[in-house]
């Protein structure tokens, strides 16, 4: 039985995680690749490396960091950030990335999507949405959230899905960051409108808000968060025991010494 | 040392950095003089069967490996590697394989539970078949590893070393004498994934029939 995959997301920013805290263990808690190691070894079934750098030197630094991770860590890695054409598919891929997540970039050039699903495959392109209620429609926000797009999201995700997006993370703007668990009603809407894996992000506040989640909502493949992570409010490691306990398949990592 | 077949597909960086992480030398390589000197081979590959099976023909290298696999090497394919093994796929229209392992490549979707998505995405657990093969010494069954692939072996008979439960025993690794292959990436599995491909690189040529 395949499992649901709990996701950490990390925010880098000039090469460097950004509301990195301190682990026991941990040297550098602001370093990417020993916080990828130390999620790797707590069960992380996959890492988001998001780049939240504008500068050309921050960019360079990213790359750096990402193959130093790609070195160390064997498990899929995707990247986010500043994705705009295939050289940016190109560069990531290249450096050790397994896929990569388009969101902004997607909405500026929608043809970017079917450009690069038919050049790397569609396992390779992960859409990333921000999504929030506008008039009780829901809306696709660029740039982060800052922009309304006057998107209808359902039908873009949908519309991106077709073009060969291999996978969606619906982060909601409505839950995120108060929180009190995922968004049921969103996930729900978007797992209906696809049969493409689905990542759920943004209202994680505590194990419980997982179980609510898979169990609701069969048809979500994955949970991505960061600070409740980040701040050590979950352990990835006492996260899966729960969903075990609970019925929901989760992958345990057994610490072994080689 | 190992050479990971270089033909123009997919990124084998993590491949490569997977053998040096459990101390192990490993050339990306092209050059047909180095595969053959090489003691192990490694076929990666990712993307569409009919265009790997092709870049394969016109680099020369397909009658390198199956040389190669002829001699006895130990040979190991990956993920698409481990398709191209076979007799056949039928992915987009019928294409030939290698040849080194009885079987064909076809959509899982005929056979999954119809509410499963596609592709096959994410860990599953490997179930063994028959005795555990030497290449699974390091690991457990239940242990689980990643993958990611729509399409899968099928009519491999006795050659199925391992399965993944997707509504269906989805072929997860065949072995054939001294040729073996993962559906699944141990490059991407974590440490159990490691352990396969430590027992990949510390077998014995000529203990396996």
């Amino acid at each position: 039985m395949i499992t649901k995959r709990i996701i950490p997301c990390m925010d880098v920013r000039d090469g460097r995680v950004v509301k990195g805290v301190n682990f026991a263990g941990l040297r550098d808690v602001n370093s990417p690749v020993e916080l990828a190691n130390y999620y790797s070894q707590n069960g992380a079934d996959e890492l988001v490396f998001y780049d939240i750098t504008a500068s050309a030197e921050g960019r360079r630094l990213f790359s750096d960091i990402l193959t130093e991770t790609a070195r160390n860590v064997f498990i899929p890695l995707t990247v986010g950030g500043g994705i705009n054409t295939l050289e940016d598919f190109d560069r990531v891929l290249k450096c050790g990335a397994d896929k990569v997540s388009v969101n902004s970039g997607a909405i500026r050039n929608p043809d970017l999507v079917g450009q690069a699903a038919r050049r790397y495959g569609d396992q390779c392109v992960v859409l990333s949405v921000d999504v929030k209620r506008e008039n009780g429609v829901f809306t696709v926000y660029a740039k982060g959230g800052r922009e309304n797009t006057g998107m209808e999201a359902i039908s873009w995700i949908r519309r991106c899905v077709c073009e060969g997006a291999g996978e969606v993370v619906v982060n909601s703007m409505d839950t995120d960051g108060v929180k009190k668990g995922f968004d049921i009603e969103m996930l729900r809407a978007v797992c209906e409108a696809v049969n493409v894996p689905v990542i759920a992000s943004g209202g994680a506040g505590g194990i419980g808000d997982f179980i609510t989640l898979f169990r609701t909502l069969p048809g979500v493949d994955a949970g991505l968060a960061a600070s409740i992570f980040h701040f050590g409010e979950v352990r990835i490691d006492d996260l899966k025991q729960a969903m075990l306990e609970h019925g929901i398949p989760a992958r345990i990592v057994k610490r072994v010494t080689t | 040392m190992i050479a990971i077949i270089d033909y123009g597909v997919g990124n084998l960086f993590s491949l490569k950095c997977s053998f040096a992480a459990i101390g192990h030398e490993a050339a990306v390589t092209g050059d047909p003089g180095v595969i053959r000197s090489a003691e192990r081979i490694v076929l990666p590959g990712v993307g569409a069967f009919a265009d790997a099976a092709e870049k394969l023909r016109a680099t020369g290298l397909d009658r390198v490996v199956k040389e190669e696999a002829a001699r006895g090497k130990l040979l190991l394919g990956i993920c698409l590697g481990m398709q191209l093994l076979l007799d056949r796929s039928e992915e987009y229209g019928l294409h030939e394989g290698l040849g080194l392992i009885p079987g064909e490549i076809k959509s899982i979707a005929g056979v999954i539970n119809p509410d499963y998505k596609i592709p096959h995405m994410g860990w599953n657990a490997l179930t063994f078949r028959g005795e555990k093969h030497p290449l699974f010494s390091g690991i457990h069954e239940g242990d689980y590893v990643y993958f990611v692939h729509s399409f899968a072996g099928f009519e491999c008979d006795e050659n199925v070393i391992a399965t993944a439960d997707y509504g269906y025993p989805l072929t997860a690794a065949v072995a054939r004498g001294n040729v073996m292959g993962t559906q699944f990436h141990p490059e991407k599995s974590g440490e159990v994934g490691l352990r396969i491909l430590k027992a990949f690189c510390e077998m014995k040529e000529g203990t396996l029939c």
